[in-house]
């Protein structure tokens, strides 16, 4: 493991927001890409989401967040009769991307709070830290 | 931070500190699935730092340390509720300034009688 410098209540919250932005990214991915359509089943765009990780650090005892990954849903894509289209396979099926626009929304919030919270968490330390060093 | 001069107030503002970073963390991993809210009691805590600092050799420093109980859990074993990390963090927060004031006017008191104003 490379050696880091160790983690203050500045790199914590950044690398928050950083994972938290992952995921807001990965969600407007699903919502872009939803309605579009493949002529393979394979082919289909499948939802992603990010996973989080905690990343703790012992010398200071703050306990961070990383994205440790994407990962792509297991849903099976939506097949639909469309003869006319001209995607459609030989037996006239186009294969719709499984996205569930409202579940998606609804990440977009969650993580639009919870990032809201963490900016609102890091003004309200620095203020104190400020304060700490104007005191005299 | 030398007791004899600031009392308790040295080593409370110091843990107040360190339960903002505590609080902190459990605000940063709200989505992180399987993680566990920890929060410092403030009491145990601050006995702990004072009979450490009084020369107790048997205190333990993380001492005061504990799990945060969910009103309700969660399907992927995350024990942060929101609302009540804000409150927790304010309430530190403020308290966290009065210490400082604490600490502060003890400073200027002891200031103006070096200075002998």
């Amino acid at each position: 493991m490379p050696e880091r410098a160790p983690m203050t209540l500045f790199s914590m919250t950044t690398r928050a927001m950083s994972a938290q932005m992952v995921r807001m990214n990965a969600a407007t991915s699903n919502l872009a890409n939803a309605g579009s359509v493949s002529s393979t089943e394979e082919g289909a765009y499948r939802p992603i989401r990010a996973v989080f990780a905690v990343e703790l650090d012992r010398a200071s005892g703050l306990a961070g967040v990383t994205s440790s990954g994407l990962v792509r849903a297991e849903t099976a894509a939506i097949k639909r009769y469309d003869p006319a289209h001209p995607l459609a396979d030989a037996d006239g099926n186009v294969f719709e991307a499984p996205v569930d626009e409202t579940a998606e929304m609804v990440e977009i919030m969650e993580s639009a709070r919870q990032y809201q919270n963490l900016v609102q968490a890091l003004q309200t330390a620095k203020q104190l830290m400020l304060e700490t060093l104007r005191s005299q | 931070m030398n007791e004899r001069l600031f009392g308790i107030h040295g080593a409370a503002l110091t843990l107040r500190s360190e339960r903002m970073g505590v609080i902190a963390s459990n605000i940063a991993n709200a989505a992180t699935p399987g993680y566990k809210a920890r929060d410092i009691d403030f009491n145990a805590a601050l006995g702990a730092r004072l009979a450490q600092a009084r020369g107790d050799a048997t205190a333990d420093p993380q001492a005061g340390m504990v799990w945060r109980t969910p009103t309700m859990p969660s399907l992927d074993g995350n024990t942060v509720e929101l609302s009540r990390e804000q409150v927790a963090f304010a309430e530190n927060a403020v308290a966290y300034s009065a210490t400082l004031s604490f600490v502060t006017g003890k400073v200027s008191t002891i200031t103006r009688a070096l200075k002998g104003e």
